[in-house]
């Protein structure tokens, strides 16, 4: 409400006087040496987006040249055959629902997990399971997704019945028994995946909510959670979003654990519980091995790859915008 | 920002320990894996001739990965000049790494296709490519039932479980074909794999063969047919079928034994149900014709075979290299490590690790044709 618009003299410094990379040139030889470092640093990762992009563009073409199927709508990826069929409605489909899935699952337990830390825990439980979370970044994905397909899958058949039996009415919660390899259950480990990017930078957002607001509304008989909803939630709010995006990128872009805990296949099966389905990432790994250099095979990879690589500009690209929009806020400058 | 910075020091400082901890401890574990090819190497030994120096490159098939680690392991003991580098890239790569001209021989699951041979003209100068077998495999049908422990399958029911015609275990072909075992109702969960693969390859060439009239598709590495699950790598189907309850998979025979999964014997129209073993499988492929001309030694597998105790769902992989026109630089090691593999020693050395050997009059031709290289 009215809070939400509290001038920024609050905690957080303003951030104008910090830059005046535009107005005057440096002098000193130290200052002149480290624009160069700078601009040289900033042109270099420039130059190493612009390579990726071109040589993406590039290889993909050959294999978009020979292609006989549709490439956005085709539900099928056989690039060994004369001549070529490949799409990737399937990787599309799965990328973006197992994302979404684990977005839903992952975003309000982070919220909780930082606003606990930042605000609910004494001091001494926060530090310690501030680690916790990080090292959970620190897990290599691998690890993750042999963890999945040993123990989460056979563990989720239980949760899967039950879905089964109070949500299957809506069609996309039915479950036909067998293992729980599904779009749903790789979006349940790419939640835990990305649990720790959300919860870290949500936690440096809600840290710097201004302690004047929180106080006065303290004085004014607020309980904690007044506090919370009133001044800490709308002042993070675009912090949160934007970490949300960044969890998003790392999300769509996870290999190595969807590819352990999916049952892949090239359709799209009606329920969200029934294996199948597939991702950009993951199909790349399961099929770069045989993908021969003598036809299309790692060219459609690539192909795919290039859309992936869009997609993730996209959604990038979309958290700058919401950060931008209140950068004075953002926790990610801070 | 400054605590947050520390936080992010000492997460990855205690990762890093989790990971190397984790290193050290498997380190340890795998040793033991090793074992059963030492005993092996001791007594082949003696029987290599080395000839040749140097480095030789190879790479292709991973069904025969396996194979090749215990042969170059015994050969390399034998003859410390030669460094063999086999890369497991898979059968594809391994060809068109050959065709380039980068490797002095390539494993592959299938023979050479004719537009291959000629490719490999320009790599053999006088010559051509040609097929060597030297390593056969039974293809077991692995399965997880509760309360049966002896499942008989005929070509045409495996057809249509993996086509998924047959949905549950107690369903009237399975019954058939166990009138004594307690099948349960549980619903069939077919495994196959998710990546190209040599073994499915090879399977479905089986069920197309034994099955015309239940398995339609054209055999390919890629699987073809709708419905069931998937898993990558013959590991993952084994650890799936382990894993789940009605369960059914396919993969080669070391994944089953290792993993202690039982196995499907199969209905061939013999007078007993064959079970999935090296010798088995060897009895099947001295069915085979070869079919390849000249030095090529290409085969064509007999999945129909009747014959007393022998399993027809099997694979062979070839070696391919030139029959003339091969790298000087190379020549001596590669005819003598391939010698090594196809001599008696080698074969032998095969079956303690679930292969098949190749059967005498194959393996007879096989070691003509590698004194012929040039």
């Amino acid at each position: 409400m009215s809070i939400d618009s509290a001038p920024a003299s609050a905690s957080p410094p303003p951030p104008t006087p910090v830059s005046t990379a535009g107005g005057k040139k440096p002098t000193r030889p130290g200052d002149r040496v480290f624009l160069g470092l700078a601009r040289g640093s900033g042109i270099t990762l420039l130059v190493i987006m612009a390579a990726i992009a071109v040589f993406l563009t590039w290889q993909a073409t050959k294999a978009l040249g020979e292609n006989e199927g549709n490439f956005l709508t085709t539900f099928e990826w056989d690039v060994n055959a004369e001549p070529p069929v490949f799409g990737i409605a399937v990787l599309a489909f799965g990328t973006v629902v197992s994302s979404i899935i684990a977005m839903v699952l992952a975003v309000p337990v982070s919220i909780g997990i930082a606003l606990f830390i930042s605000h609910y825990a004494p001091r001494k439980l926060a530090t310690p399971l501030a680690y916790v979370v990080d090292l959970l970044a620190a897990v290599p994905s691998i690890v993750y997704g042999l963890w999945g397909a040993l123990f989460l899958v056979p563990h989720l058949t239980g949760l899967y019945e039950w879905m089964d039996e109070y949500l299957g009415w809506t069609g996309i919660f039915e479950y036909n028994g067998g293992a729980a390899r599904s779009l749903f259950t790789a979006g349940i480990l790419l939640a835990i995946m990305i649990l720790p990017v959300v919860t870290n930078v949500s936690r440096e957002v809600f840290k710097q909510s201004p302690k004047m607001q929180e106080e006065a509304a303290l004085a004014l008989g607020a309980t904690r959670w007044e506090v919370i909803r009133m001044s800490v939630l709308p002042f993070g709010r675009s912090g949160v979003i934007s970490a949300s995006m960044l969890g998003l990128g790392r999300a769509l872009g996870e290999t190595m654990a969807v590819a352990t805990v999916l049952s892949p296949s090239f359709l799209i099966a009606p329920s969200l519980l029934d294996p199948g389905g597939g991702t950009f990432a993951q199909n790349i790994a399961a099929s770069f091995k045989e993908a021969s250099p003598a036809g299309v095979g790692r060219e459609a990879l690539i192909a795919s790859g290039l859309v992936l690589f869009v997609i993730t500009l996209l959604v990038n690209g979309l958290a700058r915008l919401i950060i931008a929009r209140r950068k004075e806020y953002s926790g990610a400058n801070a | 920002m400054k605590l947050q910075r520390t936080n992010r020091l000492r997460a990855l400082a205690a990762g890093a320990l989790a990971v190397s901890g984790a290193l050290v401890l498997t380190a340890c574990g795998s040793d033991d894996n090793s074992g059963s090819g030492d005993d092996g190497s001791s007594k082949a030994a003696s029987n290599i001739k080395c000839e040749g120096k140097g480095n030789l490159l190879a790479s292709g098939s991973s069904a025969q990965k396996n194979a090749m680690d215990v042969w170059v392991k015994n050969y390399q003991a034998a003859c410390p000049d030669t460094q063999i580098n086999y890369k497991p890239t898979g059968s594809g790569a391994g060809i068109q790494e050959f065709l380039q001209g980068k490797t002095a021989f390539a494993g592959s699951d299938s023979a050479l296709e004719p537009e291959e041979v000629t490719q490999s003209k320009k790599v053999c100068k006088s010559g051509q490519g040609i097929d060597l077998p030297l390593v056969g495999g039974p293809i077991a049908v692995t399965y997880n039932v509760s309360g049966v422990d002896n499942l008989v399958l005929d070509a045409d029911t495996l057809a249509k479980i993996f086509d998924s015609k047959i949905t549950k275990w107690d369903d009237a072909a399975i019954k058939k074909l166990n009138p004594d075992a307690n099948l349960p109702s549980t619903k069939i969960q077919a495994f196959h794999r998710s990546d190209d693969s040599g073994t499915t390859d090879n399977f479905t060439k089986y069920l197309n063969k034994a099955a015309p009239n239940s398995w339609k598709y054209e055999p390919a590495k890629k699987w073809a047919a709708e419905g069931g699950q998937s898993a990558d790598g013959s590991s993952g189907i084994a650890t799936n079928v382990k894993q789940n309850d009605g369960a059914i998979g396919y993969a080669e025979l070391s994944y089953a034994t290792g993993n202690n999964i039982p196995t499907v014997k199969l209905d061939t129209g013999a007078d007993a149900p064959v079970e999935a073993t090296t010798a088995n499988a060897s009895k099947a492929i001295a069915e085979a014709k070869v079919v390849g001309k000249g030095n090529d030694l290409a085969m064509d597998l007999n999945y129909t075979t009747k014959a007393a105790g022998a399993y027809p769902m099997v694979l062979v992989t070839y070696e391919v290299a030139c029959d003339k026109g091969n790298d000087k630089a190379t020549l001596a090691a590669t005819k003598s490590f391939l010698k090594y593999a196809a001599s008696a020693d080698g074969q032998k050395a095969l079956a303690d690790i679930d292969y098949a050997p190749m059967p005498d009059e194959i393996i007879t031709k096989v070691r003509q044709t590698i004194d012929s290289l040039a």
